[in-house]
Order: structure tokens, then C-alpha cells, then sequence
């Protein structure tokens, strides 16, 4: 059974490296040769067979290695994982929601099988066989969004919905870019945005608040956020910048292939059923600059995307350091040729 | 004049009185004095009901603050020697105040922070608490790797009191901590640090 599923790592000895097949299916973020903020929201709908939009929720080939991270992360640090006392129902209504889509999407995997509040579920890639009663925490070993959370690539959070504001009351984070659950925790969306430069000045979190407050049940959207990460390495917390920081520095014109990653979120938010909070998703995904040039179109977009991204950008996200030796190699797959519109690999 | 343009940091619009409140508990630290003392001056008459000030005396001239405060019409003012002290005092006051009891913090960032910070432990809203600016901009710092707090930073970079790394001070502020967050700044290349400078005065 586990064989679909690549055994490999996201730290010490880094062997993750995607198969061609998930090249292939790679999100590419860049619709066009240069980057800038923008409220790129749009309906998460049904996407094409095999690629990362079919289902709501992707699970492919790194999932039960990706658990083993995050178990890794959360033995560690517990504090990865916190929920506000008032958010126990959106945990039930999350839990719900990645059972109910991982059962029906991937029935070969996973499967629910519900009697009113008693609940049947089984995860058979990582040998999993739970009873529990919907609504029930003691019947589960963790809280519901840490036991589903534990389960489901992707990081997760829940924003309660009060006041005319968002506020991330719950979140289970062990992959992130750069930013502390911890810290975050009880901010309302302006607060826990504070950080991002230039867009709150072109009114990016104003617009797209407004238009998350009114997000509808059964109507979810999804954005596509990057950024870059030195080793295929998951957990790029702060809590332990002090552990991958100096990596960035270790970069040379040999090794720029396999050390530097694009990383991109598929990020999606659902309006919750019962509680009305919103659950927010971050699924990254990791490729590195050697498989990005398979595709010709690819490598020479992110030439170009590197090379006119604003500095404010480049040093938010941390590429400061790197940028110049990546710029190089990158050119050796920018041939100056026109490329097409849209993310698609042509 | 604090920095502005910090979207994660609290605003302090000043203090004003509730002419609905009848208990107004007061918690302040130094110059914080200063800001009752003037909201009584320009709104009295509308403080109506039990006044409870609890006051940190942290400056030198705290002491004479004290004996302001108490000319005050007030039920009675607690002095404590430290912003800790005061807010385990205001932690007492708050335990067993009633329906219709209006918090006011005035003072330092930290005392206002904390203030607000215990307020939302007990259940309170948290953003109903009044709030006035006096004194330092010194900060309290959360180091983010191994989550102690170290207190009254006035640079940009400061030896985490717990660990020992070298923080870099953010701008970054979360209530529920009251504090701002300090990560390691010489990660990428241990050693090399920025020139220290004082900012927060
Ligand atoms: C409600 C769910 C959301 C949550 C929980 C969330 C959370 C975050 C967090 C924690 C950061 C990092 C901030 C830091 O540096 O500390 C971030 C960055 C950002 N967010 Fe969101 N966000 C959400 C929705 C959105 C939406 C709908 C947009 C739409 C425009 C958006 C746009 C951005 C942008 C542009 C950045 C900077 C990313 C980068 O350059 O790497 N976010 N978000």
C-alpha cells in the first residue's frame, strides 16, 4: 500500500525530490514574467485530472513523509498547535471537512463511515483505525483540529469571524514561512498582516477582508502565494531560524540547482457550517530549481520574475542573500524567448 | 511620538471618562500619573461612582505622584514598587469587581500592554480598556525560540535575558503576549551583528 508514497526527508540529510509526475503538476504562481501583490482570490472549483486543483484537498506522493515532519515539529514544540477555548465547534467543523472530502476523494486511502454522531475512520496509509463520537473530544486522542491536522498535508488555520474582523484563534502550523502561530494567535487579519510590506498600502488586506466576511458555505476560493527556501527543508519557523538561517548563506553556483526551492502555497478558505468561523489552508508544495528548468517555460519565467521583484519583496521574503547566485544560473535557461500567459507548462 | 504605521501595534487614543462606569479601576506607572490627573481635571464630573487607582511607582518622582493621586476623590490608591506588582495587584482588584467596573490604563507601553493582556484573561473585551501614552517607549520583548520575555529594551538589538541570543527587536506587537517579538538577528551569520543603536526612548 505505502509504496505510492516516497519515503524521504525535510531536514537533516534533505532527500525529498519530486518525481517527474509531480513536476508535471507543479502550481506554478506566475501567470506572467514579474511579480507584485494583488488580491488574486478565485473560486476553488474542480481543476483537471491529475493536477493539484482536482480535489479540494491534494494529497500526492510526499504525504506520509510530510506527517512524519509535522510529528517531528509537534513533538518538539507543542505551542505549533493552539486553539482558543471558543473555537471547539469550527475544530469539529474542520475536522468534518478534511474527513468528509479526504473519504470521498481518495476512497482507496481513507474512508468515513457515519451512524449519527458515531464515527468510523480509517487512514490506511499511515495505519490509522479510529472510532469516536462526532462532538465528543474525549473519544479521539487529540483535540479535533490536532487529530485531523496531524492527518492532512498542508497547514491550517481558523479564523473566528467577530467584530467586522478576522481573528486566527486556531491554527495547527508546522511548515510555515517564516512566521510564529504562537505569535499570532488571537490577532485580528490587519494585526497578523502587519509585517507584509506594500500591500497595505495598495489596499490588498482591505479588499480582500471585505470580501472574505462574506464568504459563503459550499463556496470556497483559493490563492496561490511563494516564496523561496533554501534544502527542501518544511519547517522554516521562526522559532527555529536560529537552526536554518545560515543556510541561506550556503549557497554557490554549484549546488544552486538542488538547494534552492520554489515554494509555493495553494492556499484555500471555506466558510465553516457550524460555527461560521473561516478555515484557511496553506498547502505548500516544493520543487527545486533543477526540476523547475525541466520545464523550458518555467525556467525562464523565473529568471525573469527574480530579476524584476521589487527589493522590498526580495527582502521579505528572505531571498536577499541568495538572489544574485540564483539570477545566474537561472539565465543559462533564459533564452529571451516570448513566454505564454498563465502558470501552465505550455 | 510613537512610531506609526505598525499595523500589528495597539493605538492609545487617550484617556476619557465613562460617565456610564460606577467603579473606574485605573492602572498606571510613572509618568501614567500625569494622564489621571489630567482626565480628572477635564472630566471629573462625569467620574462618578468608587475610584480604585492602582499605581506603579517606577520613576523618581513617583512618590509625589502618589500623594496627587490620593487628593484625587478616590476610594483608594494602591502604590507598588513595580509594573509586575501592580498588575498582580490590578489582577486582586479586577478579581472582584462587579458589572459596570471601567478599566483605564495610562503609562508605558508595557504597563498599558499588560493591563490589557489581564483584562482578557478574566473574559473582559479586551479592547474596552482606555488607554493613554506616558513615558518611555522602552519595550517588552517575547523572544520567539525560546519564548521568554525581556523587559524595558530601549535598542534595536538585545541579548534575549533568557537565552542569550542576540534579538532583533521587530516591530511586530501581539496583544495577547504584550509584547513585541525580538528573533535572532545574526542567524544567518552568527556574530555579525548591526550596530546597536537606542531607539526606543
Ligand atoms: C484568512 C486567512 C489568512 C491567514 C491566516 C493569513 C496569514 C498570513 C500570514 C501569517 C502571513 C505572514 C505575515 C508575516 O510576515 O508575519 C501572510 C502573508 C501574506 N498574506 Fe495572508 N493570510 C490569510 C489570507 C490572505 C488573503 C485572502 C490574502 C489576499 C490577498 C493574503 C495576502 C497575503 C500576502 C500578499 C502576504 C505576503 C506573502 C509573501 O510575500 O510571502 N492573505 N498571511
Amino acid at each position: 500500500m505505502n509504496q505510492e508514497f516516497k519515503k524521504e526527508t525535510f531536514r537533516d540529510d534533505y532527500t525529498f525530490f519530486n518525481s517527474p509526475e509531480s513536476i508535471r503538476r507543479f502550481p506554478f504562481p506566475f501567470w506572467e514574467d514579474k511579480y507584485m501583490y494583488s488580491v488574486n482570490i478565485e473560486p476553488h472549483t474542480k481543476g483537471p485530472a491529475g493536477s493539484v486543483f482536482e480535489f479540494p484537498i491534494d494529497i500526492n506522493e510526499h504525504y506520509v513523509s510530510e506527517m512524519q515532519d509535522r510529528a517531528i515539529v509537534l513533538k518538539e514544540d507543542p505551542l505549533r498547535c493552539q486553539a482558543l477555548p471558543h473555537m471547539m465547534l469550527a475544530q469539529w467543523d474542520f475536522l468534518e471537512l478534511i474527513m468528509t472530502s479526504m473519504a470521498r476523494d481518495y476512497p482507496q486511502w481513507f474512508s468515513l463511515k457515519t451512524e449519527g454522531d458515531h464515527w468510523h475512520w480509517i487512514n490506511k496509509p499511515l495505519n490509522i483505525d479510529q472510532k469516536f463520537v462526532f462532538g465528543d473530544v474525549s473519544t479521539l486522542p487529540y483535540e479535533p483540529m490536532e487529530y485531523i491536522g496531524r492527518q492532512c498535508q498542508g497547514d491550517f488555520s481558523i479564523q473566528d469571524q467577530r467584530d467586522g474582523q478576522l481573528w486566527i484563534d486556531a491554527g495547527i502550523i508546522t511548515t510555515q514561512a517564516d512566521w510564529s502561530l504562537d505569535f499570532d494567535v488571537g490577532m485580528n487579519f490587519m494585526e497578523w498582516h502587519g509585517p507584509v510590506p506594500l500591500a497595505h498600502d495598495m489596499k490588498v488586506f482591505d479588499r480582500a477582508l471585505k470580501f472574505l466576511l462574506n464568504l459563503q458555505l459550499d463556496q470556497p476560493v483559493r490563492r496561490l502565494n511563494w516564496t523561496m527556501t533554501i534544502n527542501p527543508r518544511l519547517d522554516t519557523s521562526p522559532e527555529n531560524y536560529n537552526k536554518w538561517g545560515k543556510d541561506r548563506t550556503t549557497v554557490t553556483p554549484e549546488n544552486v540547482g538542488d538547494k534552492v526551492h520554489l515554494r509555493v502555497e495553494l492556499q484555500a478558505l471555506w466558510r465553516l457550517p457550524r460555527s461560521n468561523a473561516i478555515l484557511f489552508s496553506i498547502r505548500g508544495y516544493l520543487i527545486k530549481m533543477r526540476e523547475l528548468v525541466t520545464v523550458p517555460k518555467w525556467g525562464r519565467r523565473m529568471h525573469r520574475v527574480l530579476k524584476t521583484l521589487p527589493q522590498e519583496l526580495i527582502d521579505y521574503k528572505g531571498i536577499t542573500r541568495y538572489r544574485d547566485t540564483t539570477l545566474d544560473w537561472l539565465s543559462k535557461y533564459d533564452d529571451g524567448a516570448p513566454t505564454s500567459q498563465g502558470g501552465g507548462a505550455d | 511620538m510613537l512610531i506609526e504605521g505598525i499595523k500589528s501595534r495597539p493605538q492609545y487614543p487617550g484617556l476619557v471618562a465613562d460617565p456610564h462606569a460606577n467603579h473606574h479601576v485605573f492602572a498606571a506607572d510613572g509618568d501614567g500619573a500625569q494622564a489621571i490627573i489630567d482626565l480628572f481635571n477635564r472630566h471629573g464630573a462625569q467620574i462618578k461612582g468608587r475610584v480604585t487607582i492602582v499605581y506603579a511607582e517606577t520613576d523618581a518622582n513617583s512618590a509625589d505622584y502618589t500623594t496627587r493621586l490620593k487628593q484625587l476623590p478616590v476610594e483608594f490608591v494602591h502604590a507598588l514598587p513595580t509594573i509586575v506588582t501592580a498588575i498582580r495587584r490590578l489582577q486582586g482588584v479586577l478579581n472582584v469587581a462587579r458589572m459596570g467596573t471601567r478599566i483605564y490604563a495610562a503609562g508605558t507601553e508595557t504597563l498599558i500592554g499588560l493591563a490589557v493582556q489581564l483584562s482578557q484573561e478574566l473574559g473582559m473585551d479586551p479592547q474596552a480598556v482606555l488607554t493613554e501614552h506616558r513615558g518611555t517607549l522602552a519595550r517588552r520583548v517575547q523572544c520567539v525560540h525560546c519564548k521568554g520575555f525581556t523587559e524595558n529594551v530601549k535598542t534595536n538589538i538585545v541579548k534575549c535575558a533568557h537565552c542569550g541570543t542576540n534579538l532583533l527587536v521587530r516591530d511586530h506587537y501581539s496583544k495577547r503576549l504584550a509584547a513585541f517579538q525580538g528573533v535572532c538577528v545574526d542567524a544567518e551569520i552568527p556574530g555579525e551583528l548591526p550596530e546597536i543603536v537606542e531607539v526606543f526612548k
